[in-house]
């Protein structure tokens, strides 16, 4: 009860500080030439009053205080500690406490990293900066407030959704949110940066370290969600166009494209309008997503609830945000023309141009497939549903030309390359692949044109990259390992399409069935009593074409009053494939129906995303030690 | 000149598309699922919040018209906003009202009848949400609009409004 009360008047207290902090930064902002030093204090107090406030939330869901109807909506005294502690961040509440907290400590961190930078863009970043905390401050306090208090205090609370009782889902969105708030910063910084024309190679030099962090902490945020999806949900896939989905890909596929014009921005000076861009539309996106997921127009797991009160809230502050950064783009921003140099086409900076085209088109895809059912709906009324062909189809024959560039455009110079230059192992590299996929699909029978150009393309970026680790270059390592694993990440998805099986038969205890890739027996059942269900656990022995024997056993919950029967799977991992089994039971007969799939690379697909992740951190350290 | 209409048209776009959101913003809250509407009530057993009796689904649903089956919850703060709406409803003699209250606490639950006024006829428990789960409910509140041959009609997703007043007045005619 009592950290209850601490978190939610410390709280209110973190409020006021944005108001002294941006009445203080306003005063300092033309007069010295230092920065006052007790912005720093206060941005400082802030920081640690959100940071009290999300820690008396978690005690009292530690010490399951259910006077806190928070906790009580999300908590129980008979969870594991780790639960209770995940259910912190688990429910709509209490993520957005965290959001809240992550916003304060990046801007403390920022203020404190950017020593080198000039002061009045450190004091408008921090401005536009506390215009967002305050605006998610008030969302918090008026319409999510997770101190709510309720009486009478009830003995007992709801639990958690045991779908979200789950270690990965625990760690997933505080590093997606630390990916979004990065984005935050990004875009105060740009903003700040057009006002005071400070779009220079100091600043891309600096602010690239941001959006390195933030590019990190998406990736694997992306990355524990679809590993989540695998393994919990059971639907046998890792990634399924879900609106949800969707929404963490868009700013991370415009982070993408930011984190390589960037680059060219250092180098060049220009595309300095559509780096600016990018950086308004990473933080746009990412709050619609927010807006999205939130306000429960879309409807999914990550759904938290259908207040629409929290929608018209966010909508509001979105669309304030949108029109405060085009006023300033529009009115502050000029190119500068004079410095605009020529560009080459067989030059590094073309290869990112194009690949950006690629990029903002696959971002196009995404957002029409995830906003267009939304408008088709209320201006219509008809309801439609973009399911995974419309993504499919518009996406994988641009992934080609896509690839190709990305193997050839580390190779080429900037500014301008001499092609004679150009190293005849790439021509060697471009015949090897095109024989490799025409042999590797022509002997599993899948040789259509689109299949081969793919994979050749794929796995052209792939000798590319390997043979670029023998180079003795190591400044390119992050990005010689981040092109490597996306090459990975779409072979290991191609093969998973490519190679895996999937067989649904009926089967009575003690039956065998073979096919042309093993054999599945059906061993026993065993049932068990548990709490307020019946399990049902399947005993499967399976042996695949190489004479390996596996043990699966999925489960089938029936839970009484009324009858609500779920299926668990059973998964094994190995190297080259996963094994994935699940059953069911039929009515009124004394057989199961049993779905076994074998699903190739699964693996790597984890392990080549975390390598774009890898990439990135590598980068990462190197621009934080060349300071 | 050219930028100037450019920043018209991306701010006319913005309107447009926030509208268009405020609008799907409204039409998400209540929406109906077009599958049940063939389905018939599922038949269940509960305790009834006041006199904590086991009693069958069967022996309330008879005997009216129209049936309103409100999914409620005294730790629910959207449901307190709709209880004047189901206050009014329950003076419309052609339905008869059910409450089943969602993972509650007997004493709360009832502690907040006394406060708020009592609009069923019968009010039923659901203390593991199991039985919301077998009328296929997402959440509370939730309100079934049920004939008198027990079958689903429309059914109201988050807390009702005055229109949704409105709507159910019509329909119950």
């Amino acid at each position: 009860m009592l950290a209850s009360q601490i978190g939610y008047y410390s709280l209110v207290l973190g409020l006021f500080f944005s108001i002294f902090i941006i009445s203080i930064s306003i005063k300092n902002f033309n007069n010295n030439q230092i920065i006052d030093n007790r912005i720093f204090s206060l941005s400082f107090l802030q920081l640690l009053f959100v940071l009290i406030s999300f820690i008396g939330l978690i005690i009292s869901f530690i010490n399951s205080d259910f006077s806190n109807v928070t906790v009580f909506n999300n908590s129980h005294t008979t969870k594991p500690l780790f639960y209770k502690i995940s259910g912190t961040w688990g429910n709509h509440e209490g993520s957005l406490l965290l959001w809240l907290l992550v916003l304060t400590i990046f801007i403390f961190l920022f203020l404190v990293k950017s020593k080198k930078q000039p002061k009045k863009y450190r004091i408008l970043t921090l401005l536009f900066q506390q215009i967002i905390i305050i605006g998610f401050f008030l969302f918090v306090l008026k319409t999510s407030n997770p101190f709510n208090y309720l009486f009478p205090i009830p003995s007992e609370g709801l639990g958690l959704n045991p779908i979200l009782q789950d270690p990965i889902l625990a760690i997933h969105p505080p590093i997606l949110y630390l990916g979004y708030v990065g984005s935050s910063i990004i875009f105060s910084s740009s903003l700040a940066a057009v006002v005071l024309k400070y779009v220079s190679k100091e600043w891309a030099k600096h602010i690239k370290i941001w959006i390195l962090i933030a590019w990190i902490f998406l990736t694997i945020g992306i990355l524990l969600g679809s590993i989540w999806a695998y393994y919990e949900l059971g639907w046998g896939g890792f990634w399924f166009w879900d609106p949800v989905e969707n929404v963490s890909l868009m700013p991370w596929l415009c982070l993408t494209a930011l984190l390589h014009c960037i680059l060219v921005l250092e180098k060049k000076l220009i595309l300095t309008s559509w780096v600016i861009i990018l950086s308004i539309s990473t933080f746009t996106l990412s709050m619609s997503g927010t807006f999205l997921v939130r306000s429960g127009i879309l409807n999914s797991v990550h759904t938290f609830a259908n207040d629409s009160e929290r929608g018209i809230f966010i909508l509001i502050f979105l669309f304030i945000l949108i029109f405060i950064s085009l006023i300033i783009f529009f009115f502050f921003h000029n190119e500068q023309k004079k410095i605009q140099s020529k560009i080459n086409l067989f030059s590094k900076e073309t290869a990112i141009i194009f690949n950006n085209w690629f990029m903002m088109y696959f971002l196009s895809v995404v957002l029409i497939g995830t906003v267009y059912p939304i408008f088709l709906d209320v201006l219509t009324g008809v309801k439609i549903s973009v399911g995974p062909p419309f993504y499919h189809k518009l996406i994988i024959p641009f992934l080609i030309p896509f690839l190709i560039i990305m193997s050839i455009g580390p190779n080429l110079s900037w500014i301008k390359t001499n092609l004679k230059k150009i190293n005849i192992s790439l021509i060697f590299f471009f015949i090897i692949s095109l024989v490799i996929s025409f042999v590797i699909l022509k002997k599993n029978n899948q040789s259509t044109l689109i299949n081969t150009v793919l994979l050749f393309a794929s796995l052209y970026l792939f000798f590319v990259t390997v043979r670029d680790f023998f180079n003795k270059n190591f400044k390119s390592y992050s990005q010689k390992i981040g092109h490597f694993g996306f090459s990975l990440l779409i072979l290991s998805i191609f093969f998973n399409s490519l190679f895996s099986s999937e067989i649904i038969i009926n089967l009575k205890v003690g039956e065998i069935y073979a096919f042309e890739k093993g054999i599945i027996k059906f061993k026993k059942v065993e049932t068990f009593n548990i709490k307020n269900y019946k399990s049902i656990v399947g005993h499967f022995e399976i042996e695949d074409d190489k004479k390996n024997l596996i043990e699966l056993k999925p489960e089938v919950r029936i839970y009484n009053q009324p009858v609500t029967i779920t299926s668990e799977a059973d998964i094994k991992t190995t190297l080259f494939s996963d094994k994935f089994l699940v059953m069911n039971v039929v009515k009124d007969h004394d057989f199961f129906n049993v779905r076994y799939q074998s699903k190739a690379f699964m693996i790597w697909i984890w392990i080549s995303t975390l390598l774009l992740a890898v990439g990135g951190i590598f980068s990462l350290i190197r621009r934080l030690n060349e300071k | 000149m050219k930028n100037k209409f450019l920043l018209t048209f991306i701010i006319f776009f913005a309107i447009f598309s926030f509208f268009i959101f405020l609008k799907a913003l409204n039409n998400s809250n209540v929406y109906i699922a077009d599958n049940i509407f063939k389905e018939n009530l599922v038949n269940f057993k509960s305790q009834e919040l006041f006199s904590t009796k086991e009693i069958l689904s069967e022996e309330i649903f008879k005997d009216s018209e129209f049936y309103i089956l409100n999914i409620w919850a005294s730790w629910c703060a959207p449901c307190r906003k709709e209880h004047p709406i189901l206050m009014k409803l329950s003076q419309n003699s052609q339905v008869k009202m059910i409450g089943l209250n969602y993972k509650d606490n007997f004493d709360s639950a009832r502690n907040f009848i006394y406060k708020f006024g009592n609009p069923y006829s019968n009010i039923m428990t659901d203390k593991d949400g199991v039985i919301s789960i077998g009328l296929g409910a997402y959440g509370v509140p939730e309100t079934f609009i049920i004939d008198k041959n027990k079958k689903i009609i429309k059914k109201f997703i988050g807390p009702l409004s005055k229109k949704n007043l409105d709507q159910i007045i019509l329909l119950v005619k």
